[in-house]
């Protein structure tokens, strides 16, 4: 286990924890590395890394169906953190954990099983204004291929959605609610435990996309009250092509399998075949059995430094990074939410994102400009694009100094 | 600010997104397009008036970040009163030069003019769609496509000359 980790002092050890980032070393045109961008992906601690090598090196075999020592020994590396997983989330039972390639899977497994049974002709699925386009997209398809509705809960000039207005559209034919915990593109954190209380008093289910939720604050799916939570592996600083898909034991026992295919049986003739328990119905085919393994160890690392006080420390640097941004004459933060996490979308007046970008790269800075994956969002506020920074638990306030610095240079540079 | 910066916003880069000449709409043009960008959200129209083979004007609207509002804004003075295929040729040659192809960029063909300035975009392979958007337009405006153009048409690798 890594220095920082080990010494759970009081104080954030913000260096140690960075040395466990190597990455983090790396110089970018001859200047240090400031990285901006973990909404897009979080950079991978030594930990996750090297379990990962480990794996390959040490412990590699296919899971779930050898009898030789490899073969178990990777069995229980990989059923070791299906139960990481269920600690993280405090979920009731390991059997609610499903693995996925990540959040994107995630929400096409619901709209493909229980959105393919249980949403029908004139039927509603509700989502919000500030999704993602994978939790817009999947269920336009599943609309469209079953006649239903997708309707959308408005959100207001700050960012945050207008709960009156979703309540409204809790209707006796809404099949079931799918949110963002925190938006990738505004930083608002959702209430997603009150809009659970509101579904769940008509009796409709209600799916959280926590990929940007996950990675910055504690989560706990029995106090939130969700049916559904999904997040990725990559996002929390883990492998890319993981994650997870939590579900209520009695919904994932009445869904139909998801894909065909091998270790999702229990037993395959010409005739019929019987499905396998949850979760492994839902897991057809050889997983990623390294990431998986090493997307444990990434849980165990952030837990190591606990949830609560990566939050904390985010929220240090949005609020740094925001009022004084702010300050600055041109500049204008869009999502000003009333709770806010991690993410930091802005416009300077007069200067397209992608040249404020631009600018930043060769400062070394890496920010994301662009729509972000919610064109609907970029919509609503009549932008094309902003640029966004995005914080992770290694991140510091020089950095916030740095960008700062580095958008005075493109103002003197463009206007 | 960096010298590298400088090779690609050059000074008359920046006058010409800060300033964009034949910024506006032809009304009733012979021939008008649509393109689009949408991986930084760039949108611009191209509006042409043609006297028989000869882009007797041409003009565009739209909004985008400073390459492509100045790409747009110089294509729009270099092909005025050029020919269909003189403005063919010379999207040619502005492509070769901005993504380096053959050496285009170390020395410029005198037929691209002011376009030359152009050249630093080679060493920034994310911006060639920018720079490119325009001229993609206005090729479909001359070739009467009614459907947006967009720059993810072609495919990332040949528009970035497989450098990403």
């Amino acid at each position: 286990m890594s220095t920082a980790v080990r010494e759970t002092a009081a104080a954030y050890d913000v260096a140690a924890i960075r040395r466990d980032f190597p990455i983090l070393a790396t110089k970018v045109y001859g200047k240090p590395l400031v990285y901006l961008d973990n909404a897009a992906s979080a950079q991978k601690p030594r930990a996750v890394i090297d379990t990962e090598r480990d794996v390959y090196e040490k412990g590699y075999a296919n899971i779930h169906r050898g009898v030789h020592w490899l073969s178990v020994h990777a069995t229980d590396a990989y059923d070791a953190a299906r139960e990481k997983a269920r600690r993280f989330l405090n979920a009731s039972l390991v059997s609610e954990i499903v693995f996925v390639r990540g959040t994107t899977e995630a929400v096409n497994l619901v709209a493909q099983t229980y959105g393919r049974c249980g949403v029908g002709a004139g039927d509603a699925v509700l989502i919000t204004g500030l999704e993602h386009h994978s939790n817009i997209v999947p269920w336009q398809m599943l609309c469209a291929e079953k006649g239903a509705r997708l309707d959308v809960a408005p959100i207001d000039d700050a960012g945050d959605v207008d709960l009156a207005a979703l309540e409204r559209l809790l209707t006796p034919r809404t099949r079931i609610v799918s949110v963002a915990h925190l938006s990738n593109a505004l930083g608002t954190v959702v209430p997603v435990r009150r809009i659970a209380e509101l579904a769940h008093a008509r009796g409709i289910p209600v799916l959280v996309d926590g990929a940007q939720a996950a990675p910055r604050m504690p989560v706990d799916v029995r106090e939130l009250g969700c049916d559904f939570y999904a997040f990725s592996s990559h996002k929390i600083y883990g492998p890319t092509g993981v994650g997870v898909l939590y579900g209520r034991a009695e919904l994932l026992d009445a869904m139909p399998p998801y894909q065909g295919g091998g270790d999702m049986i229990r037993s395959v003739t010409f005739e019929k075949t019987t499905y396998a328990a949850p979760p492994h119905k839902f897991e057809a085919g050889t997983p990623n059995i390294a990431g998986g393994i090493a997307f444990g160890a990434a849980l165990d690392y952030v837990s190591a430094i606990g949830l609560d006080r990566i939050a904390a420390h985010e929220r240090d640097l949005l609020d740094d990074a925001t009022e004084r941004l702010t300050a600055i004459e041109g500049v204008r933060v869009v999502g000003t939410a009333r709770e806010k996490a991690g993410v930091l979308s802005f416009v300077l007046e007069g200067v397209h994102p992608h040249d404020i970008g631009t600018v930043l790269d060769r400062e070394g800075i890496a920010i994301r400009t662009g729509h972000h994956c919610a064109q609907p969002v970029m919509d609503r506020y009549h932008l094309p694009a902003t640029a966004r920074a995005s914080f992770g638990l290694y991140n510091t306030r020089g950095e916030v100094d740095a960008l700062v610095a580095a958008i005075h240079k493109v103002i003197g540079m463009f206007r | 600010m960096s010298t590298d910066l400088r090779d690609l916003y050059q000074e008359v880069i920046l006058d010409h997104s800060k300033r964009p000449r034949n910024f506006h709409a032809i009304p009733d043009a012979d021939r008008k397009a649509e393109g689009y960008n949408p991986l930084c959200g760039d949108r611009e129209t191209v509006f042409l008036d043609l006297d028989g083979d000869v882009l007797k004007d041409v003009s565009f609207q739209g909004a985008g970040c400073a390459i492509s509002t100045a790409s747009a804004s110089m294509m729009t003075e270099s092909v005025k009163g050029k020919t269909k295929a003189e403005a063919d040729a010379l999207f040619e040659r502005f492509h070769d030069l901005i993504t380096g192809k053959s050496g285009a960029a170390a020395t410029p063909s005198p037929e691209l003019g002011k376009l030359a300035v152009f050249s630093g975009v080679r060493e920034y392979p994310v911006r060639v769609k920018c720079a490119t958007l325009p001229w993609h337009t206005l090729k479909a405006a001359l070739a009467g496509e009614n459907a947006p153009v967009s720059t993810e048409s072609e495919g990332p690798a040949a528009e970035t000359g497989g450098a990403q």
